[in-house]
């Protein structure tokens, strides 16, 4: 790709960034959540991956570690949900946490928290099935 | 009132396969630890509520109560079919997952299988706990999509066909599920099962021309899962491709809980038993039964001879559950209805139990020889006596020979087709039993007797394989003892009652 390709996608890349960013935490009182959040998130990496075209290796290593934060995620928000039956109401995905004032960022109790990790596993889901696509590619034209 | 023992059966395998990837990049063996482990202890939670059933059959994730007796979130239903469910999934899956162990050394790429295999057992004990249509049809499509993934495990090009086959016709039950539940949903404006079926006695009794087209979507998706005959082109690929330990989960587990659970549940909890449906059912069943064993006698591969039995059998699932149906429908005494519906879920865990042997038994021989052409096979009861005693008793059970299991399920559903009145149903099932032993005799004669392969280099079969195989083979033999009624009513009476006094559902529910 062209140098002004390059240099659009990295300036685009932190755009979206930001506002997936804005959308994941937003997501108890906006439309939108972790899903779109996420989905959002795994563009903004991926523009740079299309602009910039990274080696095979580089790629297999991102693979790695996205797989990491897919497992990770999960697992975090199995405990969290499992947390609930020793807090609060004594049920599996209670809300304990303080619930504030409707409206406010910092409300909703745990319901942020579960928009915060499902944006991060459908971000590194998404990223992982693109470079899936991308190293299964690279390994055909070998 | 509130049993938290039931969450457990969703959160442990899903924790259990998001934990395995995290754990095999410290620690190789971590996977041959958890499996077995995280098993074991959910087949002795399902035998701890089946033999000490507790007061409480639900639980409410979040604590969304009902308001107004309206329910509004989730719910867990964990009744007498449920927990009967969930000690059938979870001991199946114990024995394939010890089995598995040994068996995936014929694979590269083993960590992913722990994690697919997982997320079906977590899907799969979903589905049974589901008191909402919208779980239900949630978990179906996670158990689904593990299976896919599993089937194509081997990734050699047959293997990638059966998963993308299963996949195109998985879609289409989807497409079917999703249909008839956004039917439901429209006519009833709720998804909890109870409430659904309260709706509709009350407020939609005469509007049967809407219910019945839904009720066709519904049985057609399921049907589908279930592979009855007409919709079950995917299966002898499918079930014959997977990996041994996957194609007896397959057979023994998913079929029976994406298709004949869902049965049960939907057609006699959620909607009234109705004449037409228990026609439509019986009469697929019956062909199912029939076709089925035709195609079966023909096959040389030996997973897909396998793989058209199990169409076969649950053929005569289904055509007891059709029956029951029936007898419910017309009025019949409690005891006919209690006959057949026992006889359909007894030959439903005797077949989990012989059919899963069976692909255990294929694995073994296929492990050993790396063959599974029958027509190449030979003399093998001289080198392999353990699976040669193992497939005998698994083969015999199948065919209907006393004293194994199968003989005493398949003669009560015949006994109950007699009483019901449909002759013609209960003289197929002879000659399908028949047909069955024929093909049976075929199996041990090409592989086990016989004039011996030429070449042997025998890999030996490692001790779990031999450890699950026989547990198994052992099994065939001691459920037998179900027939009695002391072992029946720990084990089979509570799912039967479930499924007799379907309004009692409602109650317990709401």
């Amino acid at each position: 790709m062209s140098v002004i390709v390059q240099k659009v996608a990295q300036l685009l890349s932190a755009l979206i960034f930001v506002f997936s960013m804005y959308v994941i935490t937003h997501g108890h009182i906006l439309p939108g959540g972790g899903f779109t959040g996420g989905v959002l998130l795994a563009g903004s990496f991926i523009v740079l991956v299309l602009a910039q075209g990274q080696g095979y290796l580089k790629l297999k290593q991102q693979r790695e570690r996205t797989s990491l934060f897919e497992s990770l995620s999960v697992l975090l928000i199995l405990l969290l949900g499992f947390s609930g039956l020793f807090a609060g109401s004594m049920v599996f995905f209670g809300n304990y946490l303080p619930k504030g004032q409707p409206g406010e960022l910092l409300s909703a109790g745990n319901i942020p928290i579960y928009s915060i990790l499902i944006g991060i596993k459908v971000a590194a889901t998404l990223f992982t099935i693109f470079l899936a696509l991308t190293i299964y590619k690279e390994e055909v034209s070998k | 009132m509130e049993n938290p023992v039931l969450i457990f059966f969703i959160f442990l395998p899903f924790l259990a396969a998001f934990l395995i990837p995290l754990l095999n990049l410290f620690w190789d063996q971590a996977k041959t630890i958890v499996l077995p482990l995280v098993s074991f202890v959910l087949l002795l939670l399902a035998l701890l509520i089946v033999i000490n059933p507790p007061q409480s059959t639900q639980y409410i994730p979040g604590g969304w109560y009902p308001v107004d007796n309206i329910p509004v979130g989730i719910h867990l239903v964990g009744d007498g079919l449920s927990r009967f469910m969930l000690l059938l999934i979870n001991s199946i899956a114990f024995l394939c997952a010890i089995y598995a162990i040994p068996y995936l050394r014929l694979f590269t790429g083993q960590k992913y299988f722990y994690t697919l295999f997982f997320l079906q057992l977590a899907g799969l004990n979903g589905v049974v706990l589901a008191g909402d249509m919208f779980n239900l049809f949630v978990f179906m499509e996670v158990t689904a999509k593990a299976s896919y993934a599993l089937v194509a495990f081997g990734v050699r090009k047959t293997e990638i066909e059966a998963s993308f086959k299963y996949q195109v016709m998985g879609g289409l039950a989807t497409l079917f599920m999703l249909f008839g539940i956004a039917m439901l949903y429209w006519m009833t404006s709720t998804l909890n099962m109870a409430d659904i079926s309260v709706v509709l006695r009350n407020d939609h009794a005469g509007n049967t021309g809407a219910i019945r087209f839904t009720q066709l979507f519904l049985l057609a998706g399921v049907a589908i899962k279930a592979a009855m005959i007409p919709f079950h082109a995917w299966l002898p690929d499918a079930h014959s491709s997977a990996p041994s330990p996957v194609s007896a989960m397959l057979s023994g587990v998913v079929i029976k809980v994406l298709g004949v659970y869902v049965i049960l549940r939907l057609f006699i909890n959620v909607f009234a038993p109705s004449e037409f449906l228990s026609m439509v059912i019986a009469v697929l069943g019956g062909i199912s039964m029939t076709a089925g064993v035709i195609l079966a006698i023909g096959a040389w591969n030996l997973k897909r001879l396998l793989a058209y039995h199990s169409i076969s059998q649950m053929g005569y699932v289904l055509m007891g559950i059709g029956i029951g149906m029936g007898v419910v429908a017309g009025g019949g005494s409690p005891e006919a209805v209690a006959l057949t519906f026992t006889g359909a879920l007894f030959h439903m865990i005797n077949h989990a139990v012989f059919k899963g042997l069976l692909f255990l038994t294929a694995g073994s021989i296929e492990y050993s020889t790396d063959n599974l052409d029958l027509k190449k096979m030979g003399g093998l009861a001289r080198y392999m006596p353990l699976t040669m005693v193992a497939s005998f008793a698994a083969s015999m059970a199948i065919a209907g020979i006393p004293p194994f299991n199968g003989f005493f399920s398949k003669f009560a559903i015949i006994v109950a087709a007699i009483q019901g009145g449909y002759h013609f149903r209960a003289a197929l099932g002879l000659l399908v039993g028949i047909l069955t032993l024929a093909s049976f005799v075929k199996f041990q004669r090409y592989a086990f007797f016989g004039r011996p392969m030429p070449r042997l280099s025998l890999k030996h079969t490692p001790l779990l394989m031999k450890a699950s195989m026989i547990t198994m083979a052992v099994l065939c033999v001691v459920m037998s003892l179900l027939i009695f009624p002391e072992a029946r009513a720990i084990f089979l009476d509570p799912a039967v009652n479930t499924l007799l006094e379907s309004t009692d559902y409602v109650i317990k529910q709401l």
